[in-house]
């Protein structure tokens, strides 16, 4: 590990990686800040220029950078304007606005601050132990074990898609798959379901598929809805940054429980820094006792130090699967995962052996990038918060063309603007009726890779007959199944005993 | 009906045809004797599409969202209120930039787009949009084509 390590170093610590590192964070959290742009639309439109870079780990840091700042960026925005623009920092606006209302605004991003870089760091930490372990393991899969796999991450992103959701988000890995077999593959001769138009016979391209689920609606969004941006933009002036000693100690024992909380949540596939989030406030609002308890969502900041912690180390710990098994876990680690398999490199168990050098160079540039958003943007935030008060009218028309931008020069091809306009108005259509669209983007992206293990493994034994020979392969089904099946069976027995109640009255 | 229902229906619709023609694929000579068929996966994701399309389809619905959640998603009852014109004129502009971008050239077109955008959303000072807009395109253009390398046609045909 040592000698990785060390390779790592050498890695981050050039000039360039650095510098990579650093405008990562900051670009991240300048567009992270604006409402309603979340970090898988800002790494999407940042992935045209991390693939030109070439480098894979240069990519890597430069996402990954892009990744931690926007975090950072949402949580400033929901503290200052209430204005989450990431599903996972909803909970820091439970009690980072609050105090933000009470003047506090400068000690709120301070604790956001704090909590965030202990929380990305022990994730680090934690990352660094867990992803060897797993990669051991990770490496007597065969490509049966590496279906049955898919077929767990994929299953584990459907049921964690929340109640009622878990059909929808079923479907959408589906249509996901579905669009991923368009086009040449690598296993046959011909392209497929092309219906005659040349443009796809490459298939969809997962930039333009990215923006066009992520980016493009919530756009649209803000355009259909302007309450969304419009909570007091006066950012006044933020002054004292600091907190006090006892404060410290207050927010100290929270924020050691929700690394390691957030981080172990982080790393199953599916569950994610919104989880994390949610789950890390709620157990510290239960811990508190009577007087702090009260506080919370009047701003108490150990109800702000919780899910910030929480979030950081969720998002650390979802790079596990990524960086082991080459499975995503959630669309953020999944778009990322799309642009490394686009600059050559295959994410799994082989990456530590085949690309050492993007592995730790990318795990020691999270701490880079950690204490880079501890020491660079918190001294600047008063001045990016300035960011918050551009209008409206000259926003939406550069997020939506930073949109087309992407897409368009991601493949030099105007159909590409067309694809995304109209997969764009499909997103929008389908976040109207509530259907999770990561999903989609998930099953898009493993939809390829998940063909050819299966085709492999069914090759390998003339039939299906792997999926019950070998004991791997059959325990990860049973578990992918399960996952399905038990909070589906449970909902539906509770509905039973509600109505068995109702009627019994 | 609700519109996740009739999204359903699409789903269907969509599903039953990607069957039919994964089941009609034309396979060649040699590939009829191997084990896995370039439309074996194809069927697969066909039939779990149908039946998870028919499931949401007969599912009972979920009592209505009434107040969204935290992240303040948008709720259809209340469409009235949003404002739909606008959304459809960007979007309509954003078509007519897919068609005009490589005839107009990248830097007359976003230009156009910028101004046209920001008119659709109802801003009037057109001085500061033109000169936002043109200062915002000539920069993305010099990047792009300057620092990434691709080349983009800056001005209509008839002028480079």
């Amino acid at each position: 590990m040592l000698d990785g390590i060390l390779l790592g170093l050498e890695t981050a610590f050039t000039f360039k990686n650095l510098l990579l590192v650093v405008a990562g964070c900051l670009v991240g959290t300048l567009i992270g800040m604006l409402p309603g742009l979340g970090p898988m639309s800002i790494i999407a439109i940042m992935i045209p220029v991390a693939i030109t870079l070439g480098d894979p780990s240069a990519a890597l840091i430069l996402l990954a950078g892009v990744y931690y700042g926007a975090i950072f960026g949402g949580s400033t925005s929901s503290i200052l304007i209430n204005a989450p623009g990431v599903a996972g920092t909803v909970a820091t606006s439970f009690d980072g606005y609050p105090m933000a209302r009470k003047g506090q605004a400068g000690k709120a991003l301070t604790i956001a601050a704090i909590s965030s870089f202990t929380g990305g760091t022990v994730g680090v930490i934690l990352l660094m132990g867990f992803a060897p372990l797993l990669s051991s393991v990770a490496l007597l899969f065969h490509s049966a074990e590496y279906f049955a796999m898919m077929v767990v991450g994929l299953s584990a992103i459907a049921a964690f898609a929340g109640t009622g959701k878990v059909i929808k988000a079923l479907m959408m890995t589906v249509i996901g798959l579905i669009l991923a077999t368009v086009g040449e593959s690598a296993l046959f001769n011909a392209p497929r379901f092309t219906m005659g138009i040349i443009d796809l016979q490459s298939g969809f391209s997962f930039i333009t598929l990215a923006m066009a689920l992520f980016a493009l609606p919530e756009a649209l969004y803000l355009v259909l809805d302007p309450k969304r941006v419009d909570a007091d933009g006066s950012s006044e002036a933020i002054k004292d940054l600091r907190i006090t000693r006892a404060e410290a100690r207050a927010i100290a024992p929270v924020i050691a429980r929700q690394s390691i909380q957030g981080f172990l949540i982080g790393v199953m596939p599916g569950a994610g820094a919104t989880l994390a989030s949610f789950l890390g406030y709620a157990v510290e609002r239960n811990i508190a006792k009577g007087e702090e308890q009260e506080e919370f969502g009047k701003g108490s900041i150990k109800g702000l130090a919780a899910p910030e912690t929480a979030n950081n180390a969720a998002c650390t710990g979802s790079f596990v699967p990524l960086l082991t098994l080459g499975i995503p876990g959630s669309g953020t680690t999944a778009i990322l995962l799309g642009a490394l398999i686009a600059l050559n490199v295959n994410p799994g168990p082989r990456l530590m052996i085949d690309n050492p050098s993007v592995f730790w160079s990318v795990i020691i540039s999270m701490y880079i990038g950690n204490i880079v958003l501890l020491i660079l943007n918190l001294p600047l935030i008063p001045y990016i918060a300035r960011l918050l008060t551009v209008p409206r009218n000259y926003l939406i028309p550069f997020i939506l063309f930073f949109t087309m931008v992407g897409a368009y020069i991601g493949q030099n091809n105007a159909t590409e603007l067309l694809l995304l306009v109209g997969l764009g108005i499909g997103a929008t259509i389908l976040r109207f009726a509530d259907y999770p669209l990561p999903p989609l983007l998930i099953g898009f992206i493993l939809g390829g890779m998940m063909e050819n293990n299966f085709a492999r493994a069914v090759n390998l034994t003339d039939g299906v007959g792997f999926m019950y020979q070998r004991p791997m392969t059959l325990c990860l089904l049973i578990i992918g199944l399960l996952l399905i099946f038990v909070p589906a069976y449970r909902r539906r027995r509770a509905r039973a005993l509600q109505q068995g109640v109702a009627l019994g009255d | 009906m609700a519109l996740d229902k009739w999204i359903a229906v699409f789903f269907l619709v969509i599903c039953v045809i990607y069957g039919y023609s994964a089941y009609t694929y034309p396979l060649l000579p040699f590939e009829r004797n191997m084990v896995f068929l370039p439309n074996t996966m194809p069927m697969v994701l066909s039939v779990l599409g149908v039946s998870l399309a028919l499931l949401i389809l007969l599912a009972p619905g979920p009592k209505a969202d009434t107040e969204g959640n935290a992240l303040g998603n948008i709720n259809l009852n209340k469409w009235r209120e949003y404002k739909v014109g606008q959304a459809l004129g960007l979007i309509v502009l954003m078509t007519l930039y897919a068609f005009a971008l490589r005839p107009v050239g990248f830097i007359t077109a976003t230009t156009l787009f910028l101004v046209g955008a920001g008119w659709t959303l109802g801003e009037r000072k057109w001085l500061t949009m033109i000169s936002v807009a043109l200062i915002g395109a000539l920069c993305i253009w010099y990047l792009v084509q300057e620092a990434l390398g691709i080349f983009l046609r800056p001005l209509p045909w008839f002028l480079s």
